[in-house]
């Protein structure tokens, strides 16, 4: 052990503010908070330039691995590594505990609420929520009323994104149900930590998550249609040019199954088929990173070109099995997110563990008002965006913005909601040679099939602008390894 | 396993088979033109082109340094070093779970490497370091392919492009240099005619092996029987035909499928061919027919591999 640990740790600080966000490492006095000494002793510890050191050869193996994501709107192919920061981000194991049972308890919610709206929609004529904000959503699907879905599971692959607010509190930002990505980060972020920080995971005692793949593998085996012991099982991709392809090629290849695009399918007589150099074969589950909109051009977009014609109705007659169902995005819809406590209370008569953040639904008249008096300092979210576009963030706004966005709301107010700008938490980031603080989300990853799995952790995001509360990866946001403790 | 796949595989191994091809033909051309005596730089440069497969735009400018940056770097011309590791790679993408991490890690690398500015300036410096760090980075993918992948359907049709390529660019390497190695003047021991035929034995990485089974006496015949009909060296076109046969009939035997006889029937055509003719009654034939008919045989065994493997109709599959 040091003789002065405390003094080595001091010298670490860069810019580092402590204010009423909460801060992941330290007190608000500045003290370590408990959990993350170990962390700083060890960088403490370490010579001049070797974190420097390190960064550079996780990164250099970022590189070489080809784990990289492409960025839209600018030359096509504009391929970039995952921005990554150093250190994990710690969560201990009481911490744990109650996210795990609240986001259990939320999506077996969501799950409900789904099957209800497809099916009797008994929520809407109980009035819990309005009748209108449900079919007014782009992402409602009518061709799946009356449709069975295998085990009634609507989500089987979520990711719901934490912040935790001053109080040191976990609330829930939004639910992510149709295409949730990011898993391959996390995987690889952690398999990049145990080569960096060797000793010091050890010490740690962190759980594992290496296992998603294969749990993912036996969530998407236990939905498969009756009558196929056997299933065969595929990934579809919506291909290279898609800003996740490292992460289904990186999946497809963890669990053993075949990746397929849209031209590798055919159906015929409602059975899925995809080409193989033996011929065609049967296609049981397909685990779907394909917006619903791309998915069929017979029932959904004509124009797409990245689906399989045919696919719904072999779905329909329960000859395949498509994951996440089609229309799921309604339960993730930014407006119904404000109504999830009550969903939760409707279908499980129980307290939502995990609060939601208190948001402004715009349709109605009285908090429309107030939310365009006090545009500066609210943020107003289009609720069919996701990856931080469509976005406006009072406090830094301009007043040419507000304006654009005022005139925007009150043409559409179903399409914005708005919440308070959230100070959310801080953790130490690797800036230079020194330790700042940057605000961080948390996505973890759910699977549900036969029951609810969540592997402990996920992916800790970073909005690595100093000062920024942006922390998607095509807005200049990275990750962190997250070690849940034991 | 996937058509696309085997598709993306089979293209993949092609690709790199030809940049690899193109850096040896560039390096021994390059070498060849530090003697003065022999052909001009214009028809050396002019017989390079032909036998990477004839590029009209690829004009003699005279300036050799920047013939060569281009068939290097340029990322359009169908020959050039870069256009192909492109290829190559961005068919390893698309089927990024089918090829083992270390596959995938050494042609990203490879990438990397002839896109970096590092090696622009060091081709500067230094020609040769350059191309055989290239070629170097081609034979470590192909070492971890055959040591870290299955060898199942999908290294098979890697197996397949690699020796399809080869004794395709091998016919038409050998088709242009073949009226060449008879017009030079017979069995006169001038150092140049010695350097032009190891040169075309180098293009294949054929000296060393030719000297091991005929010495270092060269002659034209030797190195056409050598580079056509040698059953052991690899880079030989009725070794590289030995490896496609192999190659299909382990793809064949792996799916439940009846092998369709045509592409039987053509890949048993093109071996005995090879294997039942001496190199006496080829020459006392026509070499150049003979030498073209392997490139089209070569061709329909890919067009017979893409009908039934990869671009079948689905009626008929539905059929069987």
């Amino acid at each position: 052990m040091s003789t002065s640990p405390q003094l080595d740790v001091e010298a670490l600080y860069g810019d580092y503010p402590l204010d009423h966000a909460f801060d992941e490492m330290r007190e608000s006095s500045g003290e370590l908070r408990p959990h993350y000494r170990a962390l700083a002793e060890t960088l403490a510890r370490l010579p001049q330039d070797e974190l420097q050191r390190r960064k550079q050869s996780a990164e250099l193996s970022f590189l070489t691995q080809g784990i990289t994501f492409t960025v839209y709107g600018r030359e096509e192919g504009t391929e970039r590594i995952f921005p990554y920061d150093l250190l994990p981000r710690l969560i201990t194991a009481a911490e744990w505990d109650r996210i795990e049972r609240g986001l259990t308890q939320r999506i077996t919610a969501l799950n409900h609420f789904l099957r209800d709206i497809y099916s009797d929609a008994k929520i809407l004529a109980d009035r819990v929520v309005p009748r209108e904000l449900v079919y007014s959503c782009k992402h409602y699907r009518r061709q799946m009323r009356g449709l069975q879905v295998p085990r009634n599971v609507y989500i089987t692959v979520i990711g719901s994104d934490l912040l935790r607010l001053s109080t040191g509190e976990f609330v829930v930002l939004e639910d992510n149900l149709r295409v949730p990505s990011g898993v391959s980060y996390m995987l690889t972020n952690r398999r990049v930590m145990k080569r960096t920080f060797p000793h010091l995971f050890h010490s740690y005692g962190v759980r594992p998550i290496e296992h998603y793949p294969q749990l993912l593998l036996s969530t998407l085996r236990s939905l498969a249609p009756e009558g196929r012991p056997e299933p065969n099982i595929v990934l579809l991709t919506p291909g290279v040019f898609n800003s996740a392809y490292f992460e289904h090629t990186y999946l497809a290849r963890q669990m053993g199954i075949d990746l397929v695009e849209g031209r590798d399918l055919v159906t015929h007589d409602n059975v899925v088929y995809m080409r193989t150099t033996d011929g065609l074969k049967r296609v049981d589950v397909i685990y779907r990173r394909v917006d619903d909109d791309f998915s069929d051009p017979l029932i959904f977009r004509s124009d797409s070109i990245l689906g399989c014609a045919g696919l719904f109705n072999a779905y329909r007659a329960g000859n395949v099995t498509v994951t996440n169902a089609f229309g799921t995005g309604l339960a993730d819809d930014k407006a119904l997110y404000a109504y999830v406590p009550r969903i939760i209370r409707y279908y499980l008569a129980e307290e939502p563990i995990l609060p939601n953040v208190e948001t402004f639904v715009l349709t109605d008249e009285k908090e429309r008002k107030h939310v365009l008096a006090n545009l500066d300092k609210l943020v107003v979210k289009a609720v069919g965006e996701s990856g931080g576009y469509g976005m406006l963030i009072g406090p830094q706004s301009t007043a040419k913005q507000r304006q654009e966005f005022a005139v925007q709301i009150e043409a559409n107010p179903r399409n914005y909601i708005a919440q308070p700008t959230l100070d959310f938490s801080r953790a130490p980031c690797l800036i230079g040679n020194q330790l700042e603080p940057r605000h961080v989300d948390l996505r973890p990853y759910i699977l549900f099939g036969d029951k609810v799995n969540i592997v402990p952790g996920g992916l800790t995001r970073v909005a690595l602008e100093k000062g920024s509360l942006v922390v998607n990866s095509s807005q200049g946001g990275g990750s962190k390894d997250t070690w849940v403790l034991q | 396993m996937l058509s696309r796949v085997a598709d993306s595989l089979y293209w993949m191994s092609r690709y790199l088979e030809r940049a690899e091809n193109t850096v040896r033909q560039l390096d021994v051309t390059m070498s060849l033109m530090l003697d003065p005596g022999g052909a001009s730089a214009e028809t050396r440069w002019q017989r390079l082109v032909s036998s990477l497969g004839g590029a009209p735009d690829l004009e003699w400018n005279g300036d050799m340094d920047a013939m060569a940056r281009t068939l290097i770097f340029s990322s359009v011309h169908h020959a050039s070093v870069t256009f192909c590791v492109n290829g190559a790679r961005e068919n390893a993408r698309q089927v990024r779970e089918e090829i083992s991490t270390e596959q995938w890690d050494r042609l990203n690398r490879l990438y990397h490497q002839i896109h970096s500015p590092n090696t622009q300036a060091q081709f500067g410096a230094n020609i040769n370091d350059a191309l055989a760090s290239i070629v170097d980075g081609i034979h470590l993918f192909k070492g971890v392919s055959d040591t870290t992948m299955i060898h199942g359907q999908g290294w098979q049709f890697i197996r397949l492009g690699r020796y399809l390529e080869r004794a395709y660019s091998t016919a038409t390497l050998l088709e242009v240099f073949q009226p060449e190695l008879y017009t030079l003047p017979e069995r006169e021991h001038s150092g140049y005619q010695y350097l032009e035929q190891v040169g075309l034995l180098r293009c294949c990485t054929a000296f060393e092996a030719y000297c091991q089974v005929y010495t270092a006496d060269l002659s034209a015949d030797r190195i056409l029987e050598f580079l056509l009909l040698n059953r052991d060296f690899p880079h030989a076109i009725r070794y590289s035909v030995d490896g496609i046969m192999s190659a299909i009939e382990s793809i064949q035997r792996t799916g439940g499928r009846r092998p369709p006889e045509e592409l039987t029937a053509g890949i048993g055509r093109l071996h005995a061919m090879l294997g039942y003719t001496t190199i006496g009654e080829i020459l006392a034939s026509d070499p150049a027919m003979f030498l073209h008919t392997i490139r089209e045989q070569c061709m329909r065994i890919h067009e017979l591999v893409y009908r039934y493997y990869v671009q079948y109709s689905i009626q008929s599959a539905l059929t069987i």
